[in-house]
């Protein structure tokens, strides 16, 4: 009766206990999976619990002032009062109205027409201009759908004004780039930077510990050939794998949802290669760090997190207090938001953007030094 | 140049340690050109390390020395070009083809025509027909061959092989052993690890590392030489029972079984004769004089290294 002693239910116990006791001391060894049990649910809590905001305040607002009165300053005060703009500029030309627009330095740009406190005294009902960058629908539309109401409400005490149950100036919202608010407008661009920063990533991320843990990384290293060579030559395949994978979700963005490319398609083109190559650029230096692959997998999750969560993709970057927009400013996926979203939606130009692309250049190249004076020469 | 080129590795006092524990002291070696060097000792020895350092792929804590004229510390991407370095686990992209592996060495050499120089080495190998299948497809005996092969592609003046044989069948082992002879006498000059003892006497010269020290070198018949060991060999009736009771007998260094006899050596003549007086005495053992062979004579060399070292 051998064999069925071996399928008794204490055996069974045993050797259940004899496997998880094993699985644990694997897990208390690997400390890069330790690491992130306990780094991933803080990250998101904190990202969620304070950078991320819904219905963001303070989005910065532009004025163009046509004319100076106490009218105009105490509607600009209500606005700013409502605490859902900021004004960060006084521009005094349409031009530098619309550039300040499309460049994305603001979301929202007020005009108040010459004029505008002799037309109120006289009820003429003026109009009040609020135009929106509405590329990003989140954060324009709270701040939008909340205004006629807020303003009156700012200004039912104030004397400069006659009274009336009703505001005695027209508020028009012009919702630029995205007049009709399509989530789809705002996502296609976003989805072509999430989906290249996930499987850029990982391809290089794997690219040198796969040499290591398959232990051709030694033979390679006994042969005449560069740290930089080989990081050239990992990098460049991906590049255009990365091109074809952007042609595609664009092209099926454009297909399916008729998401148009207002802006320069070439721009468009060597933009998303640098951004490419940024991220390429990050997951090789990854991969000189990580031990093995699952550590590099690890490592690229850690990394694609927060940008997801800070980038403006998914949630108004201008609604993110001060810290996390610095954190923002440093991973490659918020600059290539702007700029996909920036080109597509609203037709700007180099200059519009060159900010967002010099910062990727930036990113690029520390991540290349950081990953070629990492990579080991030697076995040491 | 000029007559020191006939020696080929040159290095005094290597020393590498890893975390505070020394795996490599103090190693100095000088190879000829033309030489099959058989590099032996256990596992852990300090062997791999040691083949690493002579090829730039570890500087050496302590020590110095030249690699075919250049100097190992300084100079090892000119060192890469003129070695090849089978490493002890096959190295080749196991998900390219026989033909892609080598063309992709080829290229990374710089050697002209590199697809006709892997061709010809398809052929050379043996492996025509079998160009375009997965290295990591290949056989044992097979990817060894191919390792090889991969190494001399690029007309390197000396091979640095880390145990290439480890787990090749004997025909695949005398196989690869002819074409590392065939190479030498073409003037590539030859230095292998190896723990199989069959394999040390195919050498030219060889040098037994053990705990990280180089204990002997020079030929096989040097070696066996220098060691002074005095050995019997001893055949009978329960030699089971005898070895245990050699074994606990002071005089006695070494007693081991081989096949159907036992080998018995000792450093001291004079106390090895005294200790086994009682025992040639017993009827059913036959002891006869032997020489110590290569085994007795490393077996020998770590358990003194140990009483040192350990």
């Amino acid at each position: 009766m051998k064999l069925a002693a071996r399928f008794t239910v204490p055996g069974f116990w045993l050797r259940t206990r004899a496997m998880l006791v094993k699985e644990f001391i694997q897990l208390r060894r690997d400390r890069v999976s330790f690491a992130m049990i306990i780094m991933i649910p803080l990250m998101q809590l904190v990202l969620f619990g304070y950078a991320i905001n819904t219905t963001p305040r303070n989005l910065p607002t532009a004025v163009l002032m046509q004319e100076s009165s106490d009218l105009g300053r105490s509607v600009l005060k209500a606005l700013e009062n409502t605490r859902y703009f900021r004004m960060v500029a006084q521009v005094h030309d349409e031009e530098a109205f619309d550039r300040l627009l499309a460049s994305g330095e603001v979301l929202f740009a007020i005009e108040i027409p010459r004029g505008f406190e002799r037309a109120v005294r006289r009820g003429e009902r003026p109009t009040l201009l609020v135009a929106a960058d509405a590329t990003d629908p989140v954060a324009a539309g709270s701040a939008l759908g909340a205004l006629t109401q807020l303003v009156q409400t700012a200004l039912q005490n104030d004397r400069a004004l006659p009274d009336a149950g009703k505001l005695p100036f027209e508020i028009r919202q012009h919702a630029r780039y995205n007049p009709a608010a399509v989530t789809a407008l705002n996502i296609v661009p976003g989805l072509v930077g999430t989906i290249l920063t996930m499987t850029m990533l990982i391809f290089t991320a794997l690219s040198v510990t796969r040499e290591v843990e398959r232990g051709t990384m030694e033979s390679l290293l006994a042969m005449p050939i560069t740290p930089l060579e080989i990081m050239l030559g990992k990098i460049v395949p991906y590049i255009i794998v990365g091109f074809l994978q952007a042609a595609l979700i664009i092209g099926t963005g454009m297909a399916l949802f008729s998401v148009p490319v207002i802006g320069s398609l070439w721009l468009l083109g060597a933009l998303s290669t640098l951004f490419i190559a940024a991220n390429l650029a990050i997951g090789y230096s990854f991969s000189t760090v990580a031990q093995n692959q699952l550590q590099a997998v690890q490592m690229t999750m850690m990394f694609f997190l927060p940008n997801i969560l800070l980038s403006g993709f998914m949630f108004p970057f201008a609604g993110m207090p001060a810290w996390a927009q610095w954190i923002g400013e440093f991973l490659p996926l918020t600059h290539y938001i702007r700029i996909v979203r920036a080109i597509m939606l609203k037709g700007s130009t180099l200059a519009d953007v060159q900010y967002d692309a010099i910062a990727l250049a930036g990113l690029m190249l520390v991540a290349m030094t950081i990953a070629v004076s990492r990579f080991r020469r030697t076995l040491d | 140049m000029t007559a020191d080129s006939e020696i080929v590795i040159d290095v005094r006092g290597l020393t590498k340690s890893f975390d505070g524990r020394v795996v490599v002291r103090d190693v100095s070696m000088q190879v000829r050109r033309g030489a099959i060097y058989g590099f032996l000792g256990p596992n852990g020895s300090g062997k791999t390390t040691t083949i690493r350092m002579l090829c730039g792929l570890l500087t050496p804590d302590e020590g110095a020395g030249t690699c075919l004229g250049y100097d190992i510390r300084t100079q090892a991407d000119r060192i890469k070009r003129h070695v090849g370095y089978m490493t002890q686990r096959f190295s080749l992209y196991q998900d390219l083809s026989v033909r892609e592996n080598l063309e992709f060495i080829a290229r990374l050499y710089d050697v002209p025509a590199p697809v006709k120089t892997a061709a010809a080495m398809v052929r050379r190998l043996g492996l025509t027909g079998r160009e375009d299948q997965l290295a990591g497809a290949l056989s044992g005996g097979w990817k060894q061959r191919l390792a090889l092969g991969a190494c001399t592609l690029p007309n390197p003046q000396l091979l640095l092989l880390d145990e290439p044989t480890a787990g090749v069948d004997p025909k695949a082992r005398r196989e690869f052993w002819n074409e590392i002879h065939e190479l030498a006498a073409d003037g590539l000059t030859v230095l292998v690890s190896t723990h199989y003892m069959d394999e040390a006497e195919r050498c030219h010269a060889i040098a037994y590392i053990a705990y990280g020290e180089l204990l002997t070198q020079g030929s096989v018949a040097e070696v066996i030489e220098q060691s002074a060991l005095h050995t019997y060999t001893v055949s009978g009736d329960d030699l089971n029972g005898v070895l245990h009771e050699l074994g606990a007998t002071p005089g006695i260094d070494m007693a081991a079984p081989f096949g159907a006899s036992l080998h018995v050596s000792g450093r001291d003549a004079a106390a090895l004769e005294r200790a086994i007086a009682p025992f040639r005495k017993r009827k059913g053992l036959r002891w006869q004089r032997a020489e110590p062979s290569l085994e007795d004579v490393f077996i020998d060399l770590m358990a003194r290294a140990k009483d040192n070292f350990q």
